[in-house]
């Protein structure tokens, strides 16, 4: 009986200390973010392997996304003979949710868990501790980039997936279903706010790259050192990635929609 | 993988992210369309304003001509007080009316400004005289059912 409660608070004490190093950690990563600027080559090298990798998987995922809610969207609103509004709710639903989340879920598991698993075996192989001991800091050095490589690429890659996901919905919905061109985008258009709904899909991708980055940067650097170490911070990253978009996808979303 | 390459594919990546920006902005949403020229602000006073919103359009001959920039309730008269920003290159005369529409059954609510022939334009800060207000489905199904209840002892 008393053993049940025990694991549960263990694992509750686990949780907070988490949070708090997480917290701390992001503070330690703040403050050394001095070089990453300086040396931007740093960043612009983390920019290539975390974004330009990413711009496959992402810009494709858009199309596919955008051609479903296309399909899906033709065949509900045809019950209500509206289809000339398929333009809007494509674009409102890629720009304001789908594109900010599913981006960062997919840029949490193609580039988020490299970095931990690359931070992860930095620190396994002991080269960390070898920068320390030339007096390179390794947050400064190996975690800011990596980091602010993260915060800068998810906007362009989530502004990216919802561009090709509205274009993927023009494809069905022009060609396929024969929806007239000028209708679509005027509705769409008239529809689409610059500031209540793209603005704030952009705030929403910044909020998710900064929390996937720490998130990803933060498993790495706190692994076991050992094989099974790193394996189990890459799930990890995934994992609580994951969670912690959509919680903070629901907060942001109810911010945001009460102003309206 | 060396500098020149990296750079080169971060450059067109970061133009990519703009241009998608920008496709979104103008292409997709109302940043391109929307004229933000000089405006003049006029209100007009409704005794109801049904389901009229911020931001709603304003149109003449059902071309948009401005939006509701603020709707207040007036304390006193207990009336609501609709604020309209309308785009300066159209004049409309001082006896100008304004009545609360809905574009189809189940439209957006509007503000159609019906002209009329004062020779006096409408200035910054006028008030509209002649108001419509919305037309409200629950009294009028009300006032419907009123009226049959009122002449059905006649026709048995």
């Amino acid at each position: 009986m008393i053993e049940p409660i025990r694991g549960l608070g263990a694992r509750g004490i686990e949780t907070i200390w988490r949070g708090g190093a997480m917290a701390r950690f992001f503070w330690l990563v703040l403050v050394q973010s001095g070089m990453s600027f300086r040396r931007l080559s740093l960043t612009v090298r983390e920019i290539y392997f975390a974004g330009v990798m990413s711009l496959v998987i992402i810009m494709v995922s858009g199309l596919f996304v955008g051609m479903v809610l296309g399909l899906q969207g033709f065949e509900t609103l045809q019950k209500y003979g509206a289809e000339e509004t398929m333009g809007v709710l494509v674009a409102l639903s890629l720009v304001r949710e789908l594109g900010p989340v599913v981006t960062a879920l997919l840029f949490a598991s193609r580039a988020g868990s490299a970095i931990t698993a690359e931070i992860g075996l930095m620190k396994a192989t002991e080269q960390l501790k070898a920068m320390d001991m030339m007096a390179i800091d390794p947050v400064a050095r190996v975690v800011a980039p990596r980091f602010w490589a993260g915060v800068i690429s998810m906007p362009i890659l989530a502004a990216l997936f919802s561009a090709m996901g509205i274009f993927g919905g023009y494809i069905v919905a022009v060609a396929l279903v024969g929806i007239d061109p000028g209708v679509f985008w005027a509705n769409m258009q008239s529809a689409v706010d610059f500031r209540y709904d793209i603005l704030n899909g952009i705030i929403k991708s910044i909020a998710f790259g900064i929390a996937v980055s720490i998130i990803a940067t933060f498993e790495g650097f706190d692994a076991d050192p050992t094989a099974e170490g790193v394996s189990r911070a890459t799930t990890r990253t995934v994992v609580t990635s994951a969670l912690t978009v959509l919680a903070i996808d629901l907060i942001l979303t109810a911010f945001m929609i009460r102003g309206l | 993988m060396d500098r020149k390459t990296i750079d080169l594919w971060v450059g067109i990546f970061l133009l990519l992210g703009f241009g998608a920006l920008l496709f979104l902005a103008l292409k997709v949403g109302n940043l391109g369309s929307e004229r933000t020229g000089a405006l003049y602000t006029v209100e007009a006073r409704f005794e109801n304003i049904g389901g009229l919103k911020l931001k709603a359009p304003v149109k003449s001959s059902g071309v948009l001509v401005g939006r509701v920039t603020d709707i207040r309730l007036d304390p006193e008269k207990f009336q609501a007080v609709a604020t309209l920003s309308i785009d300066k290159r159209f004049e409309f005369p001082k006896d100008t009316g304004a009545s609360i529409l809905t574009s189809g059954l189940l439209g957006e609510v509007y503000i159609g400004l019906d002209a009329g022939g004062d020779d006096k334009k409408l200035a910054q800060g006028d008030r509209i005289k002649i108001t419509q207000s919305a037309v409200v489905l629950e009294r009028l199904i009300g006032q419907f059912m009123f009226n049959r209840a009122a002449e059905g002892p006649d026709k048995k």
